[in-house]
Protein backbone atom coordinates (compact mmCIF):
# COMPACT_ATOMS: atom_id res chain seq x y z
CA UNK A 1 0.00 0.00 0.00
CA UNK A 2 2.85 1.85 0.09
CA UNK A 3 2.84 3.04 -3.34
CA UNK A 4 -0.65 4.70 -2.89
CA UNK A 5 0.79 6.32 -0.12
CA UNK A 6 0.81 10.90 -0.64
CA UNK A 7 4.67 12.54 0.46
CA UNK A 8 4.68 16.14 0.56
CA UNK A 9 7.39 17.57 -1.39
CA UNK A 10 6.72 20.94 -1.12
CA UNK A 11 4.77 21.64 2.38
CA UNK A 12 2.73 24.74 1.42
CA UNK A 13 -0.39 25.89 3.82
CA UNK A 14 -3.00 28.54 2.59
CA UNK A 15 -6.26 29.71 4.40
CA UNK A 16 -6.33 26.76 6.86
CA UNK A 17 -5.55 24.07 3.64
CA UNK A 18 -3.03 21.71 3.30
CA UNK A 19 -2.33 23.01 -0.65
CA UNK A 20 1.29 20.66 -0.47
CA UNK A 21 2.94 19.80 -3.69
CA UNK A 22 2.67 16.03 -3.12
CA UNK A 23 4.62 13.39 -5.50
CA UNK A 24 0.58 13.08 -6.78
CA UNK A 25 0.69 16.64 -7.83
CA UNK A 26 4.22 15.88 -9.24
CA UNK A 27 2.86 13.08 -11.43
CA UNK A 28 -0.21 15.45 -12.49
CA UNK A 29 2.24 17.96 -13.67
CA UNK A 30 4.36 15.09 -15.57
CA UNK A 31 1.17 13.86 -17.19
CA UNK A 32 0.02 17.31 -18.05
CA UNK A 33 3.37 18.20 -19.64
CA UNK A 34 3.66 14.83 -21.32
CA UNK A 35 0.16 15.70 -22.84
CA UNK A 36 0.88 19.28 -24.08
CA UNK A 37 4.15 17.81 -25.25
CA UNK A 38 2.68 15.02 -27.61
CA UNK A 39 -0.48 17.46 -28.70
CA UNK A 40 2.01 19.96 -29.23
CA UNK A 41 4.10 17.62 -31.94
CA UNK A 42 0.52 16.79 -33.62
CA UNK A 43 0.26 20.99 -34.16
CA UNK A 44 2.36 20.77 -37.12
CA UNK A 45 -0.96 21.27 -39.36
CA UNK A 46 0.86 19.73 -42.45
CA UNK A 47 -1.73 18.47 -45.18
CA UNK A 48 0.20 15.31 -45.44
CA UNK A 49 0.71 14.03 -41.59
CA UNK A 50 3.69 13.02 -40.31
CA UNK A 51 3.84 10.34 -37.87
CA UNK A 52 3.29 11.93 -34.80
CA UNK A 53 0.86 14.26 -36.02
CA UNK A 54 -1.07 10.87 -37.47
CA UNK A 55 -1.13 9.96 -33.65
CA UNK A 56 -2.59 13.32 -32.12
CA UNK A 57 -5.24 12.99 -35.29
CA UNK A 58 -5.90 9.51 -34.48
CA UNK A 59 -6.80 10.16 -30.95
CA UNK A 60 -8.39 13.46 -31.80
CA UNK A 61 -10.36 11.80 -34.20
CA UNK A 62 -11.58 8.84 -31.79
CA UNK A 63 -13.23 11.44 -29.26
CA UNK A 64 -14.41 13.07 -32.17
CA UNK A 65 -15.84 9.88 -33.92
CA UNK A 66 -17.30 9.27 -30.31
CA UNK A 67 -19.19 12.22 -29.64
CA UNK A 68 -20.44 12.32 -32.86
CA UNK A 69 -21.90 9.12 -32.34
CA UNK A 70 -22.81 9.36 -28.86
CA UNK A 71 -24.51 13.01 -28.94
CA UNK A 72 -24.59 14.46 -32.25
CA UNK A 73 -23.93 17.78 -34.27
CA UNK A 74 -23.99 18.96 -30.72
CA UNK A 75 -20.94 16.58 -29.30
CA UNK A 76 -18.10 18.63 -31.10
CA UNK A 77 -18.54 20.97 -28.45
CA UNK A 78 -17.53 18.86 -26.04
CA UNK A 79 -14.56 17.75 -27.72
CA UNK A 80 -12.35 19.50 -25.74
CA UNK A 81 -13.38 18.22 -22.54
CA UNK A 82 -13.51 15.06 -23.37
CA UNK A 83 -10.49 15.03 -25.12
CA UNK A 84 -8.67 16.42 -22.02
CA UNK A 85 -10.27 14.10 -19.82
CA UNK A 86 -9.58 10.85 -21.77
CA UNK A 87 -5.95 11.50 -22.38
CA UNK A 88 -5.39 12.99 -19.01
CA UNK A 89 -6.28 9.76 -17.54
CA UNK A 90 -5.40 7.19 -20.16
CA UNK A 91 -1.61 8.95 -19.52
CA UNK A 92 -1.91 8.82 -15.87
CA UNK A 93 -2.63 5.06 -16.23
CA UNK A 94 -0.19 3.99 -18.54
CA UNK A 95 2.63 6.70 -16.63
CA UNK A 96 2.04 5.25 -13.57
CA UNK A 97 2.41 2.02 -14.94
CA UNK A 98 5.87 2.66 -16.31
CA UNK A 99 8.81 0.57 -14.58
CA UNK A 100 10.55 3.23 -13.12
CA UNK A 101 11.01 1.94 -9.51
CA UNK A 102 14.31 0.02 -11.29
CA UNK A 103 15.89 3.96 -11.72
CA UNK A 104 14.48 4.26 -8.31
CA UNK A 105 11.50 6.86 -9.21
CA UNK A 106 8.48 5.82 -7.63
CA UNK A 107 5.70 6.01 -10.32
CA UNK A 108 2.32 7.06 -8.80
CA UNK A 109 -0.95 6.60 -10.33
CA UNK A 110 -2.70 9.42 -8.66
CA UNK A 111 -6.20 7.70 -10.70
CA UNK A 112 -6.02 5.18 -8.09
CA UNK A 113 -7.36 8.10 -5.49
CA UNK A 114 -10.62 8.55 -5.46
CA UNK A 115 -10.05 12.12 -4.52
CA UNK A 116 -9.12 12.79 -8.15
CA UNK A 117 -11.44 10.10 -9.59
CA UNK A 118 -14.30 11.72 -7.42
CA UNK A 119 -13.33 15.75 -8.67
CA UNK A 120 -13.01 14.89 -12.53
CA UNK A 121 -16.47 13.02 -12.35
CA UNK A 122 -18.21 15.54 -10.09
CA UNK A 123 -16.89 17.88 -13.47
CA UNK A 124 -18.47 15.52 -15.81
CA UNK A 125 -21.73 14.90 -13.58
CA UNK A 126 -21.85 18.92 -12.94
CA UNK A 127 -21.48 19.77 -17.02
CA UNK A 128 -24.84 17.29 -17.44
CA UNK A 129 -26.28 19.13 -14.85
CA UNK A 130 -25.62 22.60 -16.00
CA UNK A 131 -26.35 21.34 -20.01
CA UNK A 132 -29.35 20.28 -18.76
CA UNK A 133 -30.82 22.95 -17.02
CA UNK A 134 -29.35 25.35 -19.22
CA UNK A 135 -31.06 23.65 -22.22
CA UNK A 136 -34.36 22.24 -21.05
CA UNK A 137 -34.98 24.24 -17.34
CA UNK A 138 -37.19 21.92 -15.24
CA UNK A 139 -38.27 19.71 -18.50
CA UNK A 140 -34.87 18.32 -17.64
CA UNK A 141 -36.78 16.09 -14.54
CA UNK A 142 -38.70 14.32 -17.51
CA UNK A 143 -34.84 12.62 -18.07
CA UNK A 144 -36.53 10.91 -14.82
CA UNK A 145 -40.07 9.66 -16.05
CA UNK A 146 -39.66 7.51 -19.07
CA UNK A 147 -42.20 7.62 -21.67
CA UNK A 148 -45.26 5.64 -21.79
CA UNK A 149 -44.97 5.25 -17.45
CA UNK A 150 -48.54 4.56 -15.98
CA UNK A 151 -49.67 7.49 -14.08
CA UNK A 152 -49.85 5.51 -10.77
CA UNK A 153 -45.95 4.64 -11.25
CA UNK A 154 -44.30 7.95 -11.86
CA UNK A 155 -43.39 8.80 -8.16
CA UNK A 156 -41.89 5.21 -7.56
CA UNK A 157 -40.19 5.34 -11.18
CA UNK A 158 -39.44 8.84 -10.61
CA UNK A 159 -37.40 8.14 -6.85
CA UNK A 160 -35.53 4.99 -8.70
CA UNK A 161 -34.69 7.14 -11.73
CA UNK A 162 -33.11 10.05 -9.53
CA UNK A 163 -31.43 7.25 -7.81
CA UNK A 164 -29.58 5.79 -10.85
CA UNK A 165 -28.68 9.43 -12.03
CA UNK A 166 -27.63 11.07 -8.42
CA UNK A 167 -25.39 7.69 -8.60
CA UNK A 168 -23.80 8.07 -11.67
CA UNK A 169 -20.48 10.33 -10.39
CA UNK A 170 -19.63 7.49 -7.65
CA UNK A 171 -20.34 4.84 -9.86
CA UNK A 172 -17.68 7.14 -12.28
CA UNK A 173 -15.59 7.88 -9.85
CA UNK A 174 -15.58 4.14 -8.17
CA UNK A 175 -15.10 2.45 -11.25
CA UNK A 176 -11.50 4.16 -12.06
CA UNK A 177 -10.41 4.16 -8.73
CA UNK A 178 -10.84 0.43 -7.96
CA UNK A 179 -9.69 -0.91 -11.40
CA UNK A 180 -6.13 1.08 -11.41
CA UNK A 181 -6.16 0.45 -7.57
CA UNK A 182 -6.81 -3.07 -7.97
CA UNK A 183 -4.55 -3.59 -10.94
CA UNK A 184 -1.48 -2.23 -8.74
CA UNK A 185 -2.32 -4.19 -5.82
CA UNK A 186 -2.27 -7.23 -7.63
CA UNK A 187 0.89 -7.24 -9.30
CA UNK A 188 1.87 -6.00 -5.21
CA UNK A 189 0.94 -8.90 -4.03
CA UNK A 190 2.37 -10.84 -6.99
CA UNK A 191 5.78 -9.28 -7.03
CA UNK A 192 5.79 -9.80 -2.86
CA UNK A 193 5.47 -14.25 -3.88
CA UNK A 194 8.48 -13.59 -6.03
CA UNK A 195 10.57 -11.89 -3.54
CA UNK A 196 9.36 -13.89 -0.53
CA UNK A 197 9.77 -16.71 -2.19
CA UNK A 198 12.88 -16.11 -3.25
CA UNK A 199 14.03 -15.45 0.20
CA UNK A 200 12.60 -18.38 1.16
CA UNK A 201 15.16 -20.45 -1.06
CA UNK A 202 16.09 -21.63 -4.39
CA UNK A 203 13.35 -24.32 -4.18
CA UNK A 204 10.68 -22.35 -3.18
CA UNK A 205 11.43 -19.33 -5.28
CA UNK A 206 11.58 -21.66 -8.33
CA UNK A 207 8.14 -23.09 -7.46
CA UNK A 208 6.49 -19.75 -6.26
CA UNK A 209 8.21 -16.94 -7.81
CA UNK A 210 8.41 -18.04 -11.76
CA UNK A 211 4.90 -18.81 -11.98
CA UNK A 212 4.27 -15.31 -9.98
CA UNK A 213 6.67 -13.75 -12.44
CA UNK A 214 4.89 -15.20 -15.78
CA UNK A 215 1.66 -13.96 -14.06
CA UNK A 216 2.97 -10.31 -13.23
CA UNK A 217 3.82 -10.39 -16.94
CA UNK A 218 0.80 -11.21 -17.99
CA UNK A 219 -1.40 -9.20 -15.48
CA UNK A 220 0.74 -6.34 -16.79
CA UNK A 221 -0.09 -6.51 -20.41
CA UNK A 222 -3.98 -6.62 -18.77
CA UNK A 223 -3.35 -3.14 -16.73
CA UNK A 224 -2.05 -1.71 -20.07
CA UNK A 225 -5.36 -2.61 -21.29
CA UNK A 226 -7.13 -1.62 -18.49
CA UNK A 227 -5.41 1.69 -18.56
CA UNK A 228 -7.00 2.38 -21.55
CA UNK A 229 -10.37 0.23 -21.11
CA UNK A 230 -10.87 2.82 -18.08
CA UNK A 231 -9.98 6.26 -19.67
CA UNK A 232 -12.52 5.11 -22.47
CA UNK A 233 -14.98 4.15 -20.05
CA UNK A 234 -14.77 7.46 -18.33
CA UNK A 235 -14.81 8.93 -21.20
CA UNK A 236 -17.80 6.96 -23.19
CA UNK A 237 -19.80 7.60 -19.82
CA UNK A 238 -19.42 11.26 -19.79
CA UNK A 239 -20.25 11.37 -23.34
CA UNK A 240 -23.45 9.46 -22.59
CA UNK A 241 -24.87 11.40 -20.11
CA UNK A 242 -23.56 14.62 -21.47
CA UNK A 243 -26.46 12.61 -24.49
CA UNK A 244 -28.98 12.81 -21.67
CA UNK A 245 -28.32 16.56 -20.92
CA UNK A 246 -28.62 17.17 -24.53
CA UNK A 247 -31.56 15.29 -25.88
CA UNK A 248 -33.16 14.14 -22.83
CA UNK A 249 -34.29 10.80 -24.25
CA UNK B 1 -5.40 2.30 2.67
CA UNK B 2 -3.54 5.56 2.33
CA UNK B 3 -6.77 7.00 -0.01
CA UNK B 4 -8.52 6.55 3.33
CA UNK B 5 -6.24 6.63 5.90
CA UNK B 6 -4.41 9.99 4.75
CA UNK B 7 -7.87 11.57 3.29
CA UNK B 8 -8.50 14.37 5.98
CA UNK B 9 -4.96 15.50 5.24
CA UNK B 10 -4.82 15.33 1.84
CA UNK B 11 -8.17 16.27 0.06
CA UNK B 12 -7.27 19.97 -0.44
CA UNK B 13 -3.70 19.28 -1.67
CA UNK B 14 -5.45 16.63 -3.78
CA UNK B 15 -8.64 18.70 -5.34
CA UNK B 16 -6.26 21.72 -5.25
CA UNK B 17 -3.53 20.53 -8.13
CA UNK B 18 -6.22 18.53 -9.83
CA UNK B 19 -8.21 21.20 -10.77
CA UNK B 20 -4.80 23.56 -11.43
CA UNK B 21 -3.23 20.87 -14.13
CA UNK B 22 -6.40 19.58 -15.47
CA UNK B 23 -7.70 23.05 -15.56
CA UNK B 24 -4.11 23.81 -17.57
CA UNK B 25 -4.68 20.65 -19.41
CA UNK B 26 -8.06 21.83 -20.62
CA UNK B 27 -7.08 25.35 -21.49
CA UNK B 28 -3.68 24.55 -23.34
CA UNK B 29 -4.60 21.54 -24.68
CA UNK B 30 -7.72 21.02 -24.88
CA UNK B 31 -9.49 24.55 -26.05
CA UNK B 32 -6.39 25.42 -27.48
CA UNK B 33 -4.97 23.04 -29.70
CA UNK B 34 -7.49 20.22 -30.07
CA UNK B 35 -9.58 22.60 -32.27
CA UNK B 36 -6.60 23.49 -34.73
CA UNK B 37 -5.66 19.59 -34.92
CA UNK B 38 -9.47 18.96 -35.99
CA UNK B 39 -9.55 21.72 -38.09
CA UNK B 40 -6.30 20.74 -39.87
CA UNK B 41 -8.19 17.78 -40.07
CA UNK B 42 -11.42 18.76 -41.45
CA UNK B 43 -9.37 21.19 -43.79
CA UNK B 44 -7.73 17.90 -45.29
CA UNK B 45 -10.52 15.90 -45.70
CA UNK B 46 -12.33 18.93 -47.24
CA UNK B 47 -9.27 19.51 -49.68
CA UNK B 48 -9.40 15.85 -50.57
CA UNK B 49 -13.15 16.23 -51.60
CA UNK B 50 -12.41 18.85 -53.49
CA UNK B 51 -9.72 17.28 -55.24
CA UNK B 52 -11.74 14.25 -55.97
CA UNK B 53 -14.65 16.86 -57.60
CA UNK B 54 -12.08 18.82 -59.36
CA UNK B 55 -10.90 15.64 -61.03
CA UNK B 56 -14.54 14.07 -61.80
CA UNK B 57 -15.43 17.42 -63.27
CA UNK B 58 -11.81 17.27 -65.31
CA UNK B 59 -12.80 13.71 -66.62
CA UNK B 60 -16.48 14.99 -67.42
CA UNK B 61 -14.51 17.81 -69.71
CA UNK B 62 -12.30 15.21 -71.23
CA UNK B 63 -15.50 13.01 -71.58
CA UNK B 64 -17.32 16.04 -73.67
CA UNK B 65 -13.67 16.81 -75.30
CA UNK B 66 -13.68 13.83 -77.03
CA UNK B 67 -17.25 13.07 -77.97
CA UNK B 68 -16.80 16.70 -79.34
CA UNK B 69 -13.63 15.73 -81.06
CA UNK B 70 -14.99 12.31 -82.31
CA UNK B 71 -18.60 14.02 -83.58
CA UNK B 72 -16.05 16.38 -85.41
CA UNK B 73 -14.03 13.72 -87.22
CA UNK B 74 -17.11 12.15 -87.88
CA UNK B 75 -18.57 14.55 -89.89
CA UNK B 76 -14.87 16.00 -91.27
CA UNK B 77 -15.21 11.87 -92.51
CA UNK B 78 -18.40 12.54 -94.32
CA UNK B 79 -17.15 15.62 -95.64
CA UNK B 80 -14.27 13.73 -96.83
CA UNK B 81 -16.04 10.52 -98.06
CA UNK B 82 -18.80 13.17 -100.33
CA UNK B 83 -15.88 14.84 -102.06
CA UNK B 84 -14.62 11.77 -103.11
CA UNK B 85 -17.47 10.54 -104.37
CA UNK B 86 -18.29 13.62 -105.93
CA UNK B 87 -14.71 13.31 -107.27
CA UNK B 88 -15.06 10.08 -108.25
CA UNK B 89 -18.81 10.63 -110.06
CA UNK B 90 -17.64 13.48 -111.94
CA UNK B 91 -14.31 12.18 -113.00
CA UNK B 92 -17.06 8.91 -114.40
CA UNK B 93 -18.67 11.11 -115.83
CA UNK B 94 -16.38 12.91 -117.78
CA UNK B 95 -14.69 9.95 -118.78
CA UNK B 96 -18.21 8.64 -119.99
CA UNK B 97 -18.31 12.15 -121.85
CA UNK B 98 -14.67 11.61 -123.63
CA UNK B 99 -15.57 8.27 -124.42
CA UNK B 100 -18.80 8.91 -125.95
CA UNK B 101 -16.67 11.55 -127.83
CA UNK B 102 -13.96 9.15 -129.34
CA UNK B 103 -16.77 6.88 -130.36
CA UNK B 104 -19.10 9.35 -131.92
CA UNK B 105 -15.14 10.20 -133.77
CA UNK B 106 -14.71 7.23 -134.42
CA UNK B 107 -18.16 6.21 -136.00
CA UNK B 108 -18.13 9.13 -137.89
CA UNK B 109 -14.74 7.91 -139.43
CA UNK B 110 -15.84 4.81 -140.09
CA UNK B 111 -18.99 5.62 -141.56
CA UNK B 112 -16.77 7.61 -144.00
CA UNK B 113 -14.34 5.18 -144.74
CA UNK B 114 -17.22 2.95 -145.59
CA UNK B 115 -18.68 5.20 -148.08
CA UNK B 116 -15.63 5.52 -149.66
CA UNK B 117 -14.75 2.33 -149.63
CA UNK B 118 -18.27 1.66 -151.14
CA UNK B 119 -18.11 4.96 -153.80
CA UNK B 120 -14.36 3.45 -154.62
CA UNK B 121 -16.33 -0.33 -155.49
CA UNK B 122 -18.76 1.67 -157.71
CA UNK B 123 -16.60 3.30 -159.42
CA UNK B 124 -14.34 0.34 -159.69
CA UNK B 125 -17.38 -1.85 -161.09
CA UNK B 126 -18.46 0.91 -163.12
CA UNK B 127 -14.89 0.84 -164.67
CA UNK B 128 -15.51 -2.87 -165.01
CA UNK B 129 -18.53 -2.81 -166.64
CA UNK B 130 -17.37 -0.22 -169.06
CA UNK B 131 -14.05 -2.16 -169.82
CA UNK B 132 -16.26 -5.68 -169.93
CA UNK B 133 -18.57 -3.70 -172.50
CA UNK B 134 -15.75 -2.98 -174.93
CA UNK B 135 -14.12 -5.69 -174.59
CA UNK B 136 -17.18 -7.79 -175.26
CA UNK B 137 -18.08 -5.54 -178.31
CA UNK B 138 -14.23 -6.17 -178.99
CA UNK B 139 -14.27 -9.72 -178.48
CA UNK B 140 -17.66 -10.45 -181.02
CA UNK B 141 -16.40 -7.76 -183.28
CA UNK B 142 -13.16 -9.57 -184.08
CA UNK B 143 -14.97 -12.96 -183.29
CA UNK B 144 -18.15 -13.08 -185.06
CA UNK B 145 -17.32 -9.67 -187.43
CA UNK B 146 -20.36 -8.22 -185.98
CA UNK B 147 -21.20 -5.36 -184.64
CA UNK B 148 -22.94 -5.14 -181.25
CA UNK B 149 -24.22 -1.70 -180.04
CA UNK B 150 -22.70 -0.45 -176.83
CA UNK B 151 -26.40 -0.50 -175.14
CA UNK B 152 -26.70 -4.60 -176.08
CA UNK B 153 -23.40 -4.93 -175.14
CA UNK B 154 -23.56 -3.44 -171.35
CA UNK B 155 -27.03 -5.24 -170.98
CA UNK B 156 -25.37 -8.30 -171.54
CA UNK B 157 -22.52 -7.73 -169.57
CA UNK B 158 -24.44 -7.09 -166.55
CA UNK B 159 -26.37 -9.96 -167.23
CA UNK B 160 -23.12 -12.35 -167.05
CA UNK B 161 -21.75 -10.15 -164.05
CA UNK B 162 -24.81 -9.91 -162.13
CA UNK B 163 -23.91 -14.33 -162.15
CA UNK B 164 -20.39 -13.75 -160.98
Amino acid sequence: MHQFTIEPVVPFQFAGYDLSFTNSAAWMLVTAVVLTIFVAGGLRRELVPGRWQMAVETFTGFIDNMLEANIGKEGRKYVPYVFSLFMFILLANLLGLLPLGVVGIHPFTFTSHFTVTGVLAAISFGIVLVVGFWKHGFHFFSLFVPHGTPAVMVPLIFLIELFSFMIRPFSLALRLFVAMMAGHVLLKVLSGFVINGANAGLGIGALVGLPSFALMIAISALEILVAGIQAYVFALLTSLYINDAEHLH
Amino acid sequence: MPQIAQLAQTYASQIFWLLIFFGAVYFIVGRGMVPKVLATVEARENQIAADLAAAEAARAAADADEAAWRARENANRAAAQAIIAKAKAEAAAAREARLAAAQAKIDARLAEAEAAIAAARDSALAEIEDVAVEAAQDIVRRLAGAKVTKTAARAAVKEALAHV
